[in-house]
């Protein structure tokens, strides 16, 4: 928790208020017995009706201010947690957004969806636990304690056996428990991945006549669940029956070694009763720190994970440079490795090449031969491991990364969108783009024509990303989203494939005719496609075996013939 | 409501051993627990003061309350135990009929849902369930104990001043009732938020490449904090309104106590005289369990919060279970042989009623013909395979597999004669051996390695660290055109009688698709196959194309027919020439 007590310090008066006025209630609280006491001592042995009545009026009002305090405290206790857990969120979000994709592949998206939602809600809970219960059950148990020593000190060595036992049982049932419950866990989550498995699959499950085999699997993992859930709850069943027990027998035991005491006269009929009751109050008061630990320490796991991403800088420094688009050279590798963090292998090996402004390249090859890979360097998503990348005649790690990535337009090979309006999704780029541009760059990747079509044109709600569009439609709203910005350098990663050859062919007419000063990079596994390039590159196994124009590659190139070959026989 | 927890209920059914199991040792388990304080105060009694100890008396008392205590404490036991078997076998019941019913709704159901929304059924929902029942039941049933217990002492020791307490009791209900009411309304609000927000985390962080490809970080932020903003704000509200409960019942039973303490003593002193005159010890006991007994009350509140919770989590759980199965069809003939010659005689359908797709569609592949579906994208190619394996069910209209409508034939039997390969592949958490063995679960080593072979996989599956048996899942990094293979060679060992390839290849490079080709034709010889692609090489060779648009075929034919008729098909064909 440490860790992360930097986002509690807006919230100090919140944190050392909340748990004060809990402090005072539970004064008010312990202050209720004795005023009653004080009633059948004074007014009822004096039958003095008067007095009755005032104690009355002053154990409603200490009722009204306990219950104030507690309302301040609670009222302080949400504040700083949601407090607290509304900055965390944005913390991590913020830092997540500062990360560069080498250290987004290495956490994985749905470890950081659970850091951000779970985690944070997580070390939030216990804040506001730590508020409302952390200072009060102390307060008991050392209260009573010190009460019970002043009364007798001998009576109080009972006190003093009874408690660690009481303590030890909290540490075995705990230490016990909360591994098992992670372990239960991680079934409930392979019940939540099986489940998302099958809502994907269900068209294979079903053309495979496989639902019986689904089933039994279900029930498989839902009956191993059970019996987890029951060995868990078999240990921490025994918690509360047993510390009920020694409690009660440690209360038998003051009130035998106590009526020896009485015997003796060293101790009086009222301190006995006052023993009891301070027994109980301490028992109750560690049951409620047992649960406090137990919050604090999934607090305190939650927080550790938290920070873990916290903690990771970005692989990437940024530079400081604002782009020159006027320079002739736009792209040029030289000599450039990369190597994924982690893998052995180089996926790219010393690739050389240069594109002038407004040309376009293109990069054939089979699949996981490094083609993306090689576009995902120029944007800067990743560093290459040796050589150099320049854009517009600067090296890519001198630009400042926002003004670098503003200038290319990205079109990924998945196509993803994002929920809200059509033209909510086109102005990612740019965005205060007229609804002109938006429409112009629809035009120019084929789209214009079925968003016209549909009832509300640019301001269709894509459900989910985009559920309710096919794979052709989606890809190019894609393409039309990279467009939109008015990009100087335009990447379409394998962003054709869903097309149809003709919708292809005019895709790529109008780029040519309406955006001949931009300079492209076209990958695809179709040669027609890139057959009007202005230099191809054939990459093989992360190696360029081979680059020019289609008529030097079908001379020179045995890789690119035979692809070609293929496809024009 | 009612009704849902009636079916709740109903699912305990069996457990209802360890439903009456667990109120027997309950009752006793409470009921013994309440005794400790009388025995307490009569042990105390034994002990008047100096010289003055009744040790044969205080002896009995306290062996009593010590055996009375292990009793008690033995039945609590007991009583958890049996809890949790109630509770986590209803639970287990509940979520493997929840997950069998996915595998029966049928298609529209499980495309119409939004796929994270299904999962928190599965999990979340079915978890708050259990935790509702078990906690809410077990407090529930030990509160009513104690009520009942307490108000018994009460009643002996005076019946007037019970009454009091009694007439007071509602307040307590009210105050609660008031409280779940006002943050019923701020929960509500705040589930709605963290649903939002839930949906915008994902969508950002998963598609965060994205993001940060557009530069799109600072409005990233900015939609994230308002969002973040509001959540938390709805949060302080829900929680403190809610964490109001506990305070203010306490409060009320404060106002109890005093009311007790005050009558009873202007009682002792004769004020009053109708109360009856109590003695000090009496008035202390009575005091100890009027505090008991407004405790429960405190807990219910809370409880029925939780209960309200559990309930609309079951409802959601329901309407799932509720929505009609894919009508059984066993009774059905089982399709066992047929030789392959297949009609769709106008047939009508349409995913949503007001826009109509396929409008009188009629089409017939004889035994062993290769039949092609070409067109643009949304022109209703896929849509036929979903009519033709029954995934949907068609509008009006027919359709026939050796004459027999398909509808008169099971639904196993008729998908069994097809291998279906699909664009939007599909791996699940497995050995590849497993995903590859997925149509025929008995395959041997050499079986599966051969058709990894001919799919022209087992080249990248033997460079994977485990080979076969490495564990692969949907996003362990296979590249698509490698997920593709692994789907091919699925239906390369089952062998079908009729094939589907939806843009079986699309993410292959075109060396490997040669390849598969080959594979394939060897495959489909003499099979009636149906080919949607939109390399039109592949489609060259096919016995019969069909050119589809806008859910209509508007060509049909051989290549070399639809090249002279120079129509849409040719220009198709042209265009993949075309610079």
């Amino acid at each position: 928790m440490q860790h992360l007590l930097r986002f509690l310090k807006p919230y100090r008066k919140e944190l050392i208020l909340g748990p004060f006025f809990k402090l005072l209630e539970a004064i008010f609280e312990l202050i209720v017995p004795v005023v009653m006491a004080k009633i059948i001592d004074n007014g009822i042995a004096n039958g003095d009706g008067a007095y009755i009545g005032k104690m009355c009026g002053l154990i409603v009002l200490l009722g009204v201010c306990g219950l104030g305090f507690a309302l301040t405290c609670q009222y302080f206790a949400a504040k700083c947690a949601f407090g607290f857990g509304t900055d965390l969120r944005s913390a991590i979000y913020r830092h997540i957004n500062t990360l560069s994709h080498t250290e987004i592949d290495r956490f994985g998206t749905s470890t950081l969806i659970n850091r951000i939602t779970a985690d944070a809600s997580g070390a939030q809970t216990a804040v506001n636990m730590f508020i409302r219960l952390a200072v009060r059950a102390p307060f008991l148990i050392i209260g009573s304690i010190v009460m019970a020593l002043l009364i007798d000190v001998k009576l109080s060595l009972i006190f003093l056996i009874i408690a660690p036992i009481v303590g030890l049982l909290l540490y075995f049932v705990m230490n016990r428990t909360i591994p098992m419950y992670g372990a239960n866990q991680k079934k409930l989550d392979s019940i939540a991945r099986r489940t998302g498995e099958n809502l994907d699959g269900m068209r294979v499950i079903r053309a495979f006549s496989r639902q019986k085999q689904e089933k039994a699997e279900f029930a498989q993992e839902c009956e191993d669940l059970e019996r987890s859930m029951l060995a868990v709850g078999k240990i921490s069943a025994v918690l509360n029956p047993l510390t009920f027990m020694i409690m009660n027998l440690g209360i038998v035991a003051v009130i035998w070694f106590g009526g020896i005491q009485i015997d003796s006269g060293s101790l009086s009929q009222g301190d006995l009763t006052a023993f009891a009751n301070y027994m109980t109050q301490i028992l109750l008061a560690m049951v409620v720190m047992a649960n406090l630990i137990v919050i604090l320490t999934k607090g305190q796991a939650s927080a550790l994970r938290v920070h873990e991403v916290l903690n990771t800088p970005t692989s990437m420094e940024n530079g400081q440079a604002q782009p020159d688009a006027q320079q002739e050279e736009a792209i040029s590798f030289s000599h450039v490795d990369f190597a994924y963090a982690g893998a052995g292998d180089n996926s790219l090996d010393d690739i050389t090449f240069t594109l002038k402004k407004g040309q376009t390249l293109g990069i054939i090859g089979g699949t996981g031969s490094g083609k993306s890979t090689l576009a995902n360097l120029i944007p800067r998503f990743y560093d290459a491991t040796k050589g150099e990348i320049r854009v517009f005649g600067k090296p890519v790690q001198d630009y400042d990364m926002h003004s670098l990535r503003r200038m290319i337009g990205v079109v990924p090979q998945k196509a993803v969108l994002f929920t809200g309006t059509i033209a909510e999704n086109l102005r990612w780029a740019d965005e205060n783009a007229s609804d002109a541009q938006l429409q112009r760059a629809m035009e120019i990747a084929q789209a214009a024509d079925f968003v016209g079509k549909t009832q509300y044109g640019m301001q269709t709600h894509l459900v989910q990303g985009g559920r309710n569009l096919s794979g052709g439609q989606k890809q190019r709203l894609t393409i039309a989203r990279a467009l939109a910005g008015n990009p100087e350098i335009l990447i379409l990663d394998d962003s054709m494939s869903a097309l149809d050859y003709a919708t292809d062919l005019a895709l790529r007419t109008a780029l040519r005719e309406k955006c001949s000063s931009m300079t492209t990079i076209m990958i695809s596994q179709r040669a027609t496609s890139l057959m009007g390039a202005d230099l191809i590159l054939v990459m093989d196994d992360g190696r360029c075996v081979g680059q020019g124009t289609h008529a030097q590659l079908l001379e020179t190139c045995e890789e690119y013939r035979e692809i070609y070959d293929s496809q024009m026989q | 409501m009612k009704k849902t927890v009636f079916r709740i209920l109903k699912y305990c059914k069996p457990y209802r051993g360890c439903l009456i199991m667990t109120m027997l040792c309950t009752l006793i388990g409470v009921s013994l627990s309440l005794l400790v304080p009388i025995l307490i105060g009569e042990a105390v009694d034994c002990a008047v003061g100096q010289g003055n100890v009744n040790f044969d008396g205080l002896a009995r008392i306290a062996l009593i309350l010590a055996a009375a205590v292990l009793v008690s404490g033995v039945f609590q036991w007991i009583s958890g135990l049996f809890i949790n078997r109630l509770a986590f076998g209803t639970v287990k019941d509940l979520r493997t009929e929840l997950t069998a019913k996915l595998e029966e709704v049928p298609l529209r159901y499980i495309d119409g849902n939004a796929r994270g929304d299904m999962i928190a059924r599965v999990i979340s929902d079915i978890e708050i369930i259990s935790d509702g029942l078990l906690q809410g039941f077990a407090q529930l049933f030990t509160g009513v104990v104690t009520i009942v217990g307490t108000l018994l002492f009460m009643l002996t020791i005076n019946v007037k001043i019970t009454a009091i307490v009694v007439l007071m009791t509602p307040i307590s209900f009210f105050v609660a009732s008031k409280i779940t009411t006002l943050s019923h309304n701020s929960f509500q609000r705040q589930s709605a938020l963290r649903g939002e927000m839930g949906g915008l985390t994902e969508e950002m962080i998963g598609g965060q490449k994205i993001v940060k490809a557009f530069a799109y970080e600072d409005r990233a932020v900015e939609r994230f904090e308002t969002l973040n903003r509001e959540l938390g704000d709805a949060s302080l509200k829900a929680t403190f309104f809610s964490s109001m409960s506990n305070p203010s019942t306490r409060f009320v039973n404060g106002l109890i106590y005093a009311a007790v303490g005050t009558v009873g003593a202007l009682g002792a002193i004769g004020v009053l005289p109708w109360v009856g005159v109590m003695s000090v010890g009496r008035l202390a006991s009575f005091l100890s369990y009027s505090n008991q007994y407004t405790k429960p009350f405190n807990e219910i509140s809370g409880v029925i919060a939780e209960l309200q919770n559990a309930v609309s989590c079951a409802q959601r759980v329901f309407e799932v279970l509720d929505t009609p199965s894919e009508p059984d069809d066993s009774h059905l003939e089982t399709l066992t042989d047929c030789n392959g010659t297949l009609e769709f005689r106008d047939v009508h359908f349409s995913y949503v009623p007001e826009k109509p797709l396929i409008h009188n569609f009629s089409m017939r592949a004889q035994d062993g013909q290769r039949i092609a579906i070409v067109g643009p994208t949304g022109c209703g190619k896929s849509t036929i395979i979903n009519l033709l394996l029954r995934f949907y069910e068609v509008d009006s209209g027919c359709i026939t597999l050796d004459g027999k409508p398909t509808t008169s034939l099971t639904r196993d039997s008729l998908r069994s004669r097809f291998g279906m390969v699909l664009q939007e592949t599909w791996i699940f958490t497995g050995t590849v051996a497993e995903n590859i063995a997925y149509g025929k679960p008995d395959a041997t080593r050499e079986e599966i390695e051969r058709a990894a072979k001919a799919a022209y996989a087992h080249g990248f599956i033997k460079r994977l660290p485990n080979g076969y048996d490495t564990v692969i899942s949907d996003t362990s990094g296979l590249s698509q055109g490698q997920k593709q293979l692994l789907c091919i060679a699925r239906i390369m060992l089952t062998d079908p009688p009729m094939l589907i390839l939806d843009e079986a290849t699309s993410s292959i490079d075109i060396r490997t698709e040669q390849r598969i080709q080959r594979a394939f034709e060897a495959l489909m010889k003499g099979k009636t196959s149906f080919i949607i692609a939109h390399r039109l090489s592949t489609i060259r060779s096919a016995d019969h194309i069909l050119v589809m648009r806008d859910g209509n075929i508007i060509e049909q034919g051989n290549h070399e027919k639809l090249m002279q008729q120079g129509g849409f098909y040719a220009n198709l064909y042209q265009s993949q020439f075309a610079q």
